[in-house]
């Protein structure tokens, strides 16, 4: 029978089936950050349970708050440390070799195609552009996950995106996945996958395909998937090399996961980009969105560029693309946070955080910070965020404050001119 | 099994997300009963008061669509737990707040927007709503009068119930 990649990952890792409907499946990597575990540490050592499934297919990483900003989240740092360290487990990411859960993890090699991921954080989905089954889930889904390695799902029914045209240069991924969302809606995909295929995805960087499986969760879709292919073979070579005689043996492999011909899909949507606009989002829903020409001039006090949807080297280079040799507006600030230490460090060997300094930009260290407004660039009520981000909820970062989702290209484009602009007119003016 | 039932708080939205339940601010608490006095604090509704007599009283929330969606934090439903709510009923639900519900052994019911519609009909400041769990029933009841509806939990979600959450379903069977 024609199975989606889905289905071939949910057939694999069937572990039980206690209900008609009702898969509970082997879990391949189970992730945890500072925020939603030391809940789930807390309540296994109350209930005399304090042990893992197998160190090491968990991964931990303290990124939503560090350094810590306070006594709490000192304390919610010092239970994943002690926790990680009575288990021992190894890959765990603490200050100095941190960063956000969803750029630091893939960065490691951590994530294969046809794997089975969860965490309890929504945007685990990200891990979905390898070809994986990723999905966030709770903390007590995480809890059985680490004591048990199982978790439940329904079977997924699976959304294909056809992702067809050649965009304008100034049209990236972030683009792309906010018009997918504005025309799903925030519920568009609930208990669905959404594959992502097409000329235009084939094409597509890792990173960028990060950023389109990162932002499924906002349609409500479970995981994001891509399909792996020569470009995923290529980030994972030197983590896989040894297990594989070859790239093409490697890449004959990972095709065995690819949704067959003929599998069926619960809907179909075909997205053309050629002559789109950058988009922008508008209100408090990221199905809110707008081209760039209906937002132009919407003055901003603040420009964030971060987060685990656009804070890796790829969005860090297309940013300093447009403020190489420009200043920021003197009315905004600018704060940018690569998404990890090597990020951080590619991005210095290249010259880039230079340009972000020269430009006035603030660059922090790696940390999710004030992507959910809770340190490292909180905004203040009425104030406007440029932000690559991926929500633009009320009070998100910042109570009473406004964000506007947009691309690294847009918000380096509104840092310039301390309002919404179209990066076109930076690039017809000349960018390196 | 948790206590289902009494009285309503009517959120009439759709698309409330878990950043209005429970703002990221309180993420750094490692306790359910420091969130208790923060529920819906940023919940974005004309007239909604999150201190006032309505939510405060409440054992139940009635709402519209994709309710819950957003981040994954389960101090969503904590947040509803430690002010004894222990069901949302809602036209539907984003994946991981419906499933965060079931794992805490607590009650995500779906109806149509119909009947979603209907239950708002009774909405005054008695309105309070019965759960008979074992026949999937529920009645509301308010000064308009009292009407009962049916709804469907999958087998899954009912077993979570009765073990009182996910947890011990896994430790029992795995
Ligand atoms: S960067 Fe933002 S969205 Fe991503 S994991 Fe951190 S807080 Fe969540």
């Amino acid at each position: 029978m024609a199975m989606t990649l889905a289905e071939k990952i949910f057939r694999s890792h069937l572990k039980d089936e206690p209900f008609p409907g009702t898969k509970v499946l082997d879990i391949d990597v189970v992730m945890c950050h500072e925020i939603t575990t030391p809940i789930a540490i807390n309540d296994l050592v109350a209930r005399g349970k304090d042990r893992v499934f197998n160190p090491e297919k968990i991964k931990a990483v303290i990124d939503h708050v560090t350094p810590a900003k306070d006594t709490k989240t000192a304390i919610q740092g010092k239970i994943v440390r002690d926790w990680a360290g009575r288990h021992d487990i190894r890959d765990f990411f603490d200050i100095g070799r941190n960063g956000v859960c969803h750029a630091i993890f893939p960065e490691k090699g951590f994530i294969r195609p046809g794997y089975t991921v969860i965490m309890g954080d929504s945007h685990t989905c990200t891990h979905g552009a390898f070809g994986a089954f990723a999905a966030g889930v709770g903390t007590t889904d995480l809890e059985v996950g680490i004591l048990k390695g199982v978790c439940a799902f329904r079977e997924p029914k699976t959304i294909r995106i056809n992702i067809n045209g050649k965009a304008p240069e100034v049209v990236y991924a972030k683009d792309i996945i906010l018009r997918i969302i504005k025309e799903l809606t925030v519920k568009g995909a609930t208990d669905a996958v959404l594959e992502f295929r097409g000329d235009a995805v084939s094409k597509m960087s890792m990173e960028s395909r990060m950023t389109l499986c990162n932002m499924a969760i906002e349609a409500g879709g479970t995981s994001g998937v891509c399909m792996p292919d020569e470009v995923t073979v290529d980030y994972l070579w030197p983590f896989i090399s040894s297990e594989y005689k070859s790239r093409e043996d490697a890449m004959e492999d990972f095709r065995r996961w690819w949704s067959d011909e003929g599998c069926e899909y619960a809907k179909v949507l075909d997205i053309d980009i050629a002559g789109m606009e950058p988009q922008v989002t508008f209100g408090y829903k990221p199905d809110e969105v707008r081209d760039i020409s209906e937002m132009e001039g919407t003055p901003v006090d603040q420009i964030y560029i971060g987060s685990c949807t656009n804070g890796r080297l790829e969005d860090l280079r297309i940013a300093a693309q447009y403020l190489k040799g420009r200043k920021i507006a003197s009315a905004v600030r600018g704060i940018v946070s690569p998404a990890t230490p090597k990020v951080f460090r590619d991005a210095d060997e290249e010259g880039i955080i230079k340009i972000f300094m020269d430009a006035g930009f603030c660059v922090t260290n790696p940390t999710c910070g004030a992507c959910l407004g809770m340190s490292n660039g909180v905004i203040a009520p009425g104030e406007v965020c440029a932000s690559t981000t991926n929500r633009n909820f009320n009070g998100r970062m910042g109570k009473g404050g406004m964000v506007h989702l947009m691309s690294p290209a847009s918000a380096a484009a509104a840092a310039v001119e301390g309002k919404i602009t179209n990066p076109e007119r930076l690039r017809k003016e000349g960018i390196s | 099994m948790k206590k289902f039932g009494g009285k309503v708080l009517f959120l009439d939205r759709s698309d409330i997300n878990t950043d209005e339940i429970i703002p990221a601010k309180y993420l750094t608490e490692i306790s359910k009963e420091a969130l208790q006095p923060h529920m819906l604090e940023d919940l974005k509704l004309e007239g909604f008061d999150p201190q006032g007599a309505e939510a405060r009283e409440a054992e139940v929330i009635v709402t519209r669509a994709n309710f819950g969606c957003g981040s994954s934090r389960e101090h969503a439903p904590w947040v509803f737990e430690v002010n004894d709510i222990n069901v949302v009923i809602a036209s539907s639900f984003a994946r991981i707040f419906r499933q965060n519900m079931f794992n805490c052994g607590m009650l995500a019911i779906e109806l149509s927007e119909e009947d979603i519609s209907a239950l708002f009909e009774f909405r005054d400041d008695d309105g309070a709503i019965d759960i008979d769990f074992k026949n999937n029933s529920l009645t509301i009841t308010s000064g308009k009068g009292s009407r009962t509806f049916m709804y469907n939990i999958s087998e899954f979600d009912r077993a979570l119930v009765e073990a009182g959450g996910w947890l011990e379903f896994a430790d029992a069977r795995y």
